[in-house]
This record gives C-alpha cells, sequence and structure tokens, in this order.
C-alpha cells in the first residue's frame, strides 16, 4: 500500500489530506496509523477529501494516508448467506469473536471466511469458450440455494483449465482462462465496486408479482419481481414489520436486508429469529437464503452511507446467477441523512432542508439498479427493491419521500391513524398505488383461474366509497344514508377488517398463500352482492349485520391455515345458507 | 475527569478567537479530534472542552461551561492527548455529580474501578440479546397496553407542566421483574438507578431526589446535574457519562439498570446552539442534520448482550414543544426508541392520573415480553380489543359532537360508555397505586365486556368464552 498524503483537517467522519495527484475519485483510502479505512470523495488540487469509515477521534493532523488503488468494493463468492456485514461488508460475527460485545475500531477481517471449503462441481470442460457471466461450475452454498459460479463481467477466452469437484477454499483456483497468449487463474472469490453497477444482457418487463404474502400489498398493490417500492410511515406506523414480513415470505430466492441506520435490536431480532424460520417454498431456515448487513444508527454514518450500494451489488450478484432477489433497505432516509451529513462538513451548497442538491440523482441511481433482466448468461433473474421511507414529521411532502415517488412504481403509504388503533398494516389504500396491476394480471389469472383484476377493482371501489359516505356520515350521522349504502360501509368494515389488517405476529396470518387471499376476497365480494339482492328485496341493513357469517368473514384471516382451506368452503355455506333464509323471509 | 487516563497533552497560551462557547486557537500543534481540552483563564480557574474540528492550523473547541471571563490573550488551553474519560465503579451509586463526574456532594473522589470514554461504543448487533422479560410498572396504561421490557428504551413524551416526572418516579418506585399474572413476585432484583438531569430546575431536581429517598433507593442511585442555571454546553456531556457509568454497571457488574435522561429537550437545545454557532446548515428547526445521529448515539446505549446478565433500560423524558409531537425533538427520538408512552395534556386538565394517551404511544418490545409465560395468554389480544374499542370511541366522539349523543347508535352509546369507564377507571389510578398484571388485565375484560360480544373481533372465541363478563351482558346485551 502506497502512502498519498497527510491529514490536515479532520470533523466527524470528513477527513482532508494534502499530497498526490495521482489518487483517483472514489478510491479506497486507509487513513492514519491505526489504517481506519476510508474512500476518497473529493479531489482540487493535491487537496483530498476523504469519508472515513470508522470513527476519527484522536485523530491528528499530520497523520500519513494510504491507497489501495482501487474502488469501494466487495466480496462475492460462496458464504455470503447467513452472513451479517456492516455497511461496508465487515463480518460483524467474527468482529465480535475478535473484539467483544462492542465494535472497536482498526479491525480488519475479510469478508468471507478463508478457510472455509465449499465442494465446487465443475459445468464445463477445459477447451471451451467462455465470456462474462458464463458458469463455470455450481456450490450448494445452503441446502436452499446453489451457488454459481461465473466467470467474471469483463473476462472472456478459452478455458485452459478447470477443477475436477472437490472441496476448495474461496482462494484456491477452479479455472483458468486464456486470451491473447494471458492466462488468467480464477478462484470462487471475486470482487466488484459498489458503486457501479454489474452489467447484464437487457431489461425484460415486470410480468410476475413478488408475492409477499401480505394481503393489502399483493392483492391490492401488487410489487413485480424487479420493480421498485417504497414503505413511508412515520415512526411507529410499520415499516419495519412490514420489510420483515417480505424478508420472511416473498417469494424470492435470495433476500438482501440492509439496516441503514436503524435500531440493533431489529438486526438482533432478525439474527435470532430468521434461523428457526422455515421458508414454506424451500422448507428450509429462511436464514439460508438471506445476507444481511446491518450499519445500525449509532455505527459511522459514511458507512451508512455505503451500506445500500454493498448490499445492492450483493443483489446484483445473486441476481446474475439467475436468480430471483428481493432487497429491503430500511431506511433509505437514514441513508439520506448520511449524504446530508458528509455534503454538511464538507460545506457544500444545501438544496431542500439541508439535503445536496444530489440527493435525487442519487436516489435514482439507486432504485435504477432494481430490476428484472435476462442475464449474461442468459438466465431471467431480478431485483426487487423495497425501500423505506422515514418521512420527518410524518409528513410526506419532505424531499426524500418526493424524490423516491418519482423512481418507483409502488407505493405504500402508511398511515398513522391506522397504526395508532392498531390497524396493521397500516397501509392506507386510498393513498396507495401500484403501477404494475396491469403488468400482473395474466400471472394472477394463470395461478388462480379467477379474475383477481376486477375483484381488485370492485374491492377499492367500495373502500373508495366508503371514504366518500363516511364524510357525510361525519357531519349528519348514518341516519340519512339508505340501507344500500350502508351496506357498503358494512363490506368496507369487512373488507378493512377481515382482509386488509394482518397480523404480523399470529402464525396463521402472518402470511397468506394468493390462492387464500383470492378466496377471501371472493367471499366478501360474495357476501356483498347476496346481501344488496336481500336489500333490494326491502330488508333493514340491520338483520345483514347481525348475520353470524359476518363474524366468521372477520374472523376466517386466523381461522383457515394456508394449507387448509376448507374452513372457507364453511364460510361458503354460511353465506349461502343465512342468505337463503332471508331471502326467503323477504320475498 | 481525572488525569490518571489522560496524560501527556501540552499547552498554549492565548486564543485567536471566542464566539459563543466556542473557541479557535492557531498554531496549537499536533492535537486529536475529540480530544479533552482545559482552558485556564487569567484567574487560574480551569474549565473543561472539547476538539470539534482540528486543522493544519486551527482548532476549534467547545468550552462545556462556557467562555464568560475567557480573553484572547489571558486563556491558556491545554490539550490532553485523548478523548474525554469518566471514572467509573460500584461506588458511584448513592452519589451526586456533576456533568463531568466531579461530586456534588462534598463526599470524596470515588475510586475509579477505570475510566470509561464517554462515547462509549456501538454494540455489534450479534452480541445483542434481545430483550424479553417484562417489567411490571403497576400502571395499566404501560403494563397492559405497552408493556416495558428489561433492556428497552421507551421515552416518556411530555408537555411543559404535566406530571411526568411523577409518572417517571412511580415508575422508578414500582417496578419489579415481572412475573406471570397469578404467580408471586419472585426474589425481586433490584435496579440500580442512573439518572442524568439536562437542565432541569432545582425542583425537579429535588423531586427525583426525594422520590428516590422515600423508595428506599437512595443508595442505588447515581445522579449526574445539569441544573437550568448550569452551562448549557455542559449538557452534552451528561448523558454520555450517566450512560457510562450505566454500561459498567449492566454490562461489567451484571446489575439491571434503569437510566432516567430528563430533559431531552433541553439537550438538543444545546446542540442546535452549538451547531447555529458554527454556522453549520441546519435541517429542520434549525436543529443541526446529525441530530438523528447524536440522539442514536445516546439513546442506542440501551439493551442487553450476551455475556453479561446485566442490562439497560433507558426511560428518557422529553417535553414536547407546543405539545407538537412532529417537533424534531419527539420526532426523531421515536424514530429511534423503541415505543413512545404520551402524556397527554386533555387527559390531565380532566384530572386524570396519569393522564397517558394509550393511542399514540406504543411499546415496540411488548410483544415478545408478554403472553403465555410471561404475563398471560389472553394479553396480545386483549390489549388490541381495547386499543381498537379506544380508537373507535375516538369517531363516535367526534361524531356526537355533531349529531348529538342521542342519535347515535345504540352500540356507539355503548361505546362511549366504555370510553368514559376506560380512561376514569383503567388510565386513571393513584401515584401509588400499584396494580398487578393480573388487575390490570381483568380491568380490561370488564371494561369490553360492556361492549356487545360481536363487537368483540380482535380476541378469539375461546377468550371470549373464558373472560366475556356474562352478567355485564344480560345488563347491556339486549338492545
Ligand atoms: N403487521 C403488523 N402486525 C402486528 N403489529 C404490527 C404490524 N405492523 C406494525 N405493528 C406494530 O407496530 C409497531 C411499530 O412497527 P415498526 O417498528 O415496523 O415501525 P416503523 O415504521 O419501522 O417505525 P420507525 O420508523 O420508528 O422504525 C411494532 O412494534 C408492532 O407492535
Ligand atoms: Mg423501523
Amino acid at each position: 500500500m502506497e502512502q498519498i498524503g497527510k491529514i490536515t483537517w479532520i470533523s466527524g467522519p470528513v477527513v482532508r489530506a494534502r499530497g498526490s495527484r495521482q489518487v483517483n475519485m472514489l478510491d479506497l483510502v486507509e487513513v492514519g496509523e491505526e489504517h481506519l479505512v476510508g474512500e476518497i470523495i473529493g479531489l482540487e488540487g493535491d487537496t483530498i477529501t476523504i469519508q472515513v469509515y470508522e470513527e476519527t477521534s484522536r485523530m491528528r493532523p499530520g497523520a500519513p494516508v494510504f491507497t489501495t488503488g482501487l474502488p469501494l468494493s466487495v466480496e462475492l463468492g460462496p458464504g455470503l448467506l447467513r452472513s451479517i456485514f456492516d455497511g461496508v461488508q465487515r463480518p460483524l460475527p467474527a468482529i465480535e469473536m475478535r473484539q467483544g460485545a462492542f465494535i472497536r475500531r482498526g479491525v480488519q477481517i475479510p469478508p468471507l471466511d478463508r478457510e472455509d471449503r465449499w465442494t465446487f462441481t465443475p459445468r464445463l470442460e477445459a477447451g471451451v469458450d467462455v465470456k462474462g457471466g458464463d458458469i463455470l461450475g455450481t456450490v450448494q452454498e445452503t441446502a436452499a440455494l446453489e451457488h454459481r459460479i461465473m466467470v467474471p463481467p469483463n473476462l472472456e477466452g478459452k478455458l485452459t483449465w478447470i477443477a475436477p469437484e472437490k472441496k476448495f477454499t474461496i482462494e484456491e483456483p477452479i479455472a483458468r482462462v486464456k486470451k491473447d497468449h494471458r492466462e488468467q487463474e480464477l478462484s470462487m472469490l471475486q470482487h466488484w465496486p459498489v458503486r457501479q453497477p454489474r452489467p447484464y444482457r437487457s431489461r425484460g418487463g415486470n410480468a410476475e408479482p413478488l408475492i409477499t404474502g401480505q394481503r393489502v400489498m399483493d392483492t391490492f398493490f401488487p410489487l413485480a419481481k424487479g420493480g421498485a417500492a417504497a414503505i413511508p410511515g412515520g415512526f411507529g406506523s410499520g415499516k419495519t414489520v412490514a420489510q420483515h414480513s417480505i424478508a420472511k415470505w416473498a417469494d424470492a430466492q435470495v433476500i438482501v436486508y440492509i439496516g441503514c441506520g436503524e435500531r440493533g435490536n431489529e438486526m438482533t431480532e432478525v439474527l435470532q429469529e430468521f434461523p428457526h424460520l422455515i421458508d414454506p417454498r424451500s422448507d428450509r431456515p429462511l436464514m439460508e437464503r438471506t445476507v444481511l448487513i446491518a450499519n445500525t444508527s449509532n455505527m459511522p454514518v459514511a458507512a451508512r452511507e455505503a451500506s445500500i450500494y454493498t448490499g445492492i451489488t450483493i443483489a446484483e450478484y445473486y441476481r446474475d446467477m439467475g436468480y430471483h432477489v428481493a432487497l429491503m433497505a430500511d431506511s433509505t432516509s437514514r441513508w439520506a441523512e448520511a449524504l446530508r451529513e458528509i455534503s454538511g462538513r464538507l460545506e457544500e451548497m444545501p438544496a431542500e432542508e439541508g439535503y445536496p442538491a444530489y440527493l435525487a440523482a442519487r436516489l435514482a441511481e439507486f432504485y435504477e439498479r432494481a430490476g428484472a433482466v435476462e442475464t449474461l448468461n442468459g438466465k431471467n433473474g431480478s431485483i426487487s427493491v423495497i425501500g423505506a421511507v422515514s418521512p420527518a414529521g410524518g409528513d410526506f411532502s419532505e424531499p426524500v419521500t418526493q424524490h423516491t415517488k418519482r423512481f418507483i412504481r409502488t407505493f405504500w403509504a402508511l398511515d398513522k391513524s391506522l397504526a395508532s388503533a392498531r390497524h396493521y398494516p397500516s397501509v392506507n389504500w386510498l393513498d396507495s398505488y401500484s403501477e404494475y396491476l396491469e403488468d400482473v394480471a395474466n400471472w394472477w389469472h394463470a395461478q388462480v383461474g379467477q379474475n383477481w383484476f376486477e375483484m381488485r377493482k370492485q374491492a377499492m371501489e367500495i373502500l373508495t366509497e366508503e371514504n366518500r359516505l363516511s364524510q357525510i356520515v361525519k357531519l349528519v350521522g348514518p341516519d340519512v344514508l339508505p340501507d344500500e349504502q350502508r351496506l357498503v360501509l358494512e363490506t368496507a368494515r369487512l373488507l378493512r377488517e377481515g382482509f386488509l389488517q394482518q397480523s404480523a405476529y399470529d402464525a396463521v396470518d402472518a402470511f397468506s398463500t394468493v390462492q387464500k387471499q383470492i378466496r377471501m376476497l371472493g367471499l366478501i365480494l360474495q357476501f356483498h352482492q347476496k346481501a344488496g339482492r336481500i336489500i333490494k328485496l326491502g330488508a333493514p341493513i340491520s338483520v345483514i349485520h347481525n348475520l353470524p357469517v359476518v363474524n366468521d368473514l372477520i374472523r376466517m384471516k386466523t381461522a383457515a391455515p394456508n394449507d387448509d382451506l376448507s374452513k372457507l368452503d364453511t364460510i361458503q355455506n354460511e353465506i349461502n345458507v343465512q342468505i337463503e333464509q332471508l331471502e326467503a323471509e323477504y320475498l | 475527569m481525572s488525569d490518571i487516563a489522560i496524560q501527556g497533552g501540552h499547552e498554549v497560551i492565548g486564543v485567536n478567537r471566542i464566539e459563543g462557547p466556542i473557541i479557535v486557537v492557531e498554531n496549537a500543534g499536533t492535537v486529536g479530534y475529540d480530544e479533552v481540552v482545559e482552558i485556564i483563564d487569567s484567574q487560574g480557574q480551569t474549565r473543561v472542552g472539547r476538539v470539534l474540528e482540528v486543522g493544519d492550523e486551527m482548532v476549534v473547541v467547545e468550552v462545556f461551561a462556557g467562555t464568560t471571563g475567557l480573553s484572547i490573550d489571558g486563556t491558556r488551553v491545554r490539550f490532553l492527548g485523548g478523548p474525554f474519560h469518566i471514572a467509573v465503579s460500584e461506588e458511584m451509586l448513592g452519589r451526586v455529580f456533576d456533568s463531568l463526574g466531579n461530586p456534588l456532594d462534598n463526599g470524596p473522589e470515588p475510586l475509579a474501578d477505570h475510566y470509561a470514554d464517554i462515547n462509549g461504543m456501538p454494540i455489534n448487533p450479534t452480541a445483542r440479546v434481545y430483550p424479553r422479560d417484562y417489567i411490571q410498572t403497576g400502571i395499566s396504561t404501560i403494563d397492559g397496553m405497552n408493556t416495558l421490557v428489561r433492556g428497552q428504551k421507551l421515552p416518556l413524551f411530555s408537555g411543559a407542566g404535566l406530571p411526568h416526572d411523577q409518572i417517571a418516579t412511580q415508575i422508578v418506585r414500582q417496578a419489579t421483574l415481572g412475573t406471570p399474572a397469578g404467580e408471586s413476585s419472585r426474589r425481586s432484583e433490584e435496579f440500580a438507578i442512573v439518572f442524568a438531569a439536562m437542565g432541569v430546575s432545582h425542583d425537579v431536581a429535588a423531586h427525583f431526589r426525594e422520590a428516590f429517598i422515600e423508595g428506599g433507593a437512595l443508595t442505588r442511585v447515581a445522579m449526574f446535574m445539569n441544573l437550568a442555571d448550569d452551562p448549557p454546553v455542559e449538557r452534552l456531556v451528561t448523558p454520555r457519562s450517566a450512560l457510562s457509568l450505566a454500561e459498567y454497571l449492566a454490562f461489567e457488574r451484571q446489575m439491571h439498570v434503569l437510566v432516567i435522561l430528563t430533559d431531552m429537550t433541553n439537550y438538543c437545545e444545546a446542540l442546535r446552539q452549538i451547531s447555529n454557532i458554527r454556522g453549520e446548515v441546519p435541517s429542520r428547526k434549525g436543529y443541526p442534520g446529525y441530530l438523528y445521529s447524536d440522539l442514536s448515539s445516546i439513546y442506542e446505549r440501551a439493551g442487553r448482550i450476551k455475556s453479561s446478565h446485566g442490562s439497560i433500560t433507558q426511560i428518557p423524558i422529553l417535553t414536547m414543544p407546543n405539545d407538537d409531537i412532529t417537533h424534531p425533538v419527539p420526532d426523531l427520538t421515536g424514530y429511534i426508541t423503541e415505543g413512545q408512552i404520551v402524556v397527554d395534556r386533555n387527559l390531565n386538565h380532566q384530572g386524570i392520573y396519569p393522564p397517558i394517551a394509550v393511542l399514540p404511544s406504543l411499546s415496540r418490545l411488548m410483544k415478545d415480553g408478554i403472553g403465555e409465560g410471561h404475563t398471560r395468554d389472553d394479553h396480545s389480544h386483549i390489549s388490541s380489543q381495547v386499543y381498537a374499542a379506544y380508537a373507535h370511541v375516538q369517531d363516535v366522539r367526534a361524531l356526537s359532537s355533531v349529531i348529538g349523543e342521542e342519535e347515535l347508535y345504540s352500540v356507539d352509546k355503548q361505546y362511549l360508555k366504555f370510553g368514559r369507564s376506560f380512561e376514569q377507571k383503567f388510565v386513571n389510578q393513584a401515584a401509588t397505586e400499584n396494580r398487578s398484571i393480573e388487575q390490570t388485565l381483568e380491568l380490561g375484560w370488564d371494561l369490553v365486556s360492556m361492549l356487545p360480544q360481536e363487537e368483540l373481533t380482535r380476541v378469539s372465541l375461546d377468550e371470549i368464552k373464558q373472560h366475556y363478563r356474562v352478567e355485564e351482558k344480560d345488563e347491556h346485551g339486549q338492545e
């Protein structure tokens, strides 16, 4: 490592040095005698501005600065799954082993274990031509996932040697590729600069929903695989619980969860829970498909800024193998604040609310890395990004929420008043939207054989109508409404309490299959339609309200487990019987 | 403060600029970022400060006690070569200190077990233990609806003139490690208490002191005092000194520590003052953009870790300017802490004590601290039911104020009655009343039994069978 200058100024995570004019923007540096890791974020003449990923107290002017000449990169290879890293990919369990319960600075431990041995199974034979993305061989990284060892994106040539099926560490050679007389040795360990998106062949459409098991999301405001969603909401409105639920139940093959400037205990919760939760699809512990990045609020702010890039680069790597990856970032606002904090130390000209003018551009770059693609090796892979947003004062007009809205197409607006009434998830059905409805309609039709699009539309109409009617009720009371309209209120209640509300902590209710979702919705709509007939016959709304099946409809979410929907058949029957009885009475 | 921990350093005579609590020293030689500084005025009096920014040619220092009486030429500045450390030891329980750890009670300097960097270090998330043991406070709105857990950070969001101090002292007096409903209390492990006052009045400090004496807790309390007439900048250090001791007691001495920080709003104002003087770009209401990170460096120093049985439970108190929960101080606090207990002016006007507004209150760690084996199996459902019903009461009240109570549906009239009883019987309790978890949960069932069974959709049918008061139903059930 080469010395490039000496420190001249320190203010929190930002350090200036004077020295070489040969260094590159965004190169990785090590600062001071303790070799704290940082990144070059500004160059002017011989002045080098650096953001440091560790606590800078005690650092002094005059101390040396070194560089590796490489940009901030992540390590990619078997062993990523089940890991938990900080924002610059330092392995937290290894840090704990070395340093104990508290994170001290200056620790340098490689992200991926150098001793672990993985069974490499070759997929190609020596002699063939290979290019970036080609799958050399595979490793069963966890029982849930086959890790595909690929030729690095920018390399091509003739495969001159490939290892036989055998156990290797990630640093041992497993193949050699020759181009123009230069032979390059490949191991299972690769690097990629975090701020540079990994290449793919082409972008595809968003035809398949990312099923989250959360009814209000899947049925009402779906996110497509390869799409981007935002969950904005004031404190305590349920962003983290929603992100955790998605991480647990989404039908993605790999989950990258980034705790970006949030609570330590929330990461601990995931760490303690995921190894014991079984993924309903692979039948394996959820941890086997999960990579965690934890840069909590009290960890250095520059590493928080880096954390989302670290996360999305890892996501791209698995996408490139041909997997569907879902990435959660909780919270993108804390990342934006890290930008603001560093920008402030640099005394840059602020735009809105002290955020730098490039906030929108950075957000766009991040969300653009979501997408469904055809990978370099011709497979279909995707990254769905779900970003939590924590608006100051819960006010969505602030810059981070507003800019984010330009780059996402599913908006799950959390609502403080729903949350305080303990209506969870507190997704407000009037303020939320999804622009993927048409894209995923065919998928639904093929899966459940019913017209999801139409049913969803009907339900939304009832909820919208409820909103209009309750404005009237608030002014003059419910009595002025004709019974047909009061039925709308009644059905809307069924939708809210019976369908939209979903407890993340109830063993049966935490996750609903699409089959269960559509059946539940169908029952409520059927009830509405049949009750409408009875009302037309002149029955008062109170007889509808008092039907025992109303209570069944509200409780069906917990009464019918995903793998046994027979309870829903019973309810279906009850609707028929009870309505028929009324019909006989009023006909 | 010690000279054992911090050795070496060098001295500079004369400073170049003095502005508010900030001094700028040029040509100070090598100085480290965040280093402690002693500032000696022309009378030979020493005060303490800290390096905020350091460059080749100049050093920016914040002076905790303020710069009154400092002159450009007559001031000597001694750089002590490292960040601020405070002596910590078990002996500090029962004592009173200033923000920097100097005794205020005329007692001797406590013997230091060791010196702790007041900034602490972040706890590795892999080393944490997720908090699950509930603390019984004897207050129904907390135990029943917003259960506090050992190792949680749960602030009181209050307003000027509201009884947050009484609530805090009632918690301190009554807090015991919870046991499942019906079981007798385990040998109660007593909490050590670390109390940090930031800019509060002498009356408030005296209130806490008396409460500690009454509760027989004084020997278990260490107090760090920065009162209203003490230097504001020193407030930036008070909670950090207090938490350094708390960490020592919890993680090295295996104690359960309850930390009370009051008033965080004063702390934030001091931070804003320094930021404004330095000409930093403000974010909202003049507070610096790093307020969130700064507050989290305090609040995240709560919790439990694998290597110790101890725990740090934090109860920060803050007064919301204008009772505005969206003000940056409560807002950013709420984004970091694990819930909040909101003290409400309206309830207080109605004479209800403790005037805790349950709807905006929240305990995020409640879910794992309650239920079978912790409190009672129906706890989460009954509390959610009470929440849902009381939320509906708010709508009914709004409607009733427009169309009149007479025009309401009969079930909504029942809700109104439920709402009143809830406030008077459940929320309201004496400052000395220590309710068991069983009493609180039963009270919850008494109340929801005022509503027709069909309305209770948050509890299971079995739970209704087991707990719903049928007598009540005969009275009200027929419409
Ligand atoms: N689906 C749900 N089911 C049950 N409870 C929920 C659900 N969603 C949220 N909650 C409740 O709301 C509380 C707050 O949720 P959460 O921690 O996700 O809020 P948040 O929006 O992430 O807040 P912050 O911005 O402060 O991090 C949870 O602790 C839980 O009690
Ligand atoms: Mg959260």
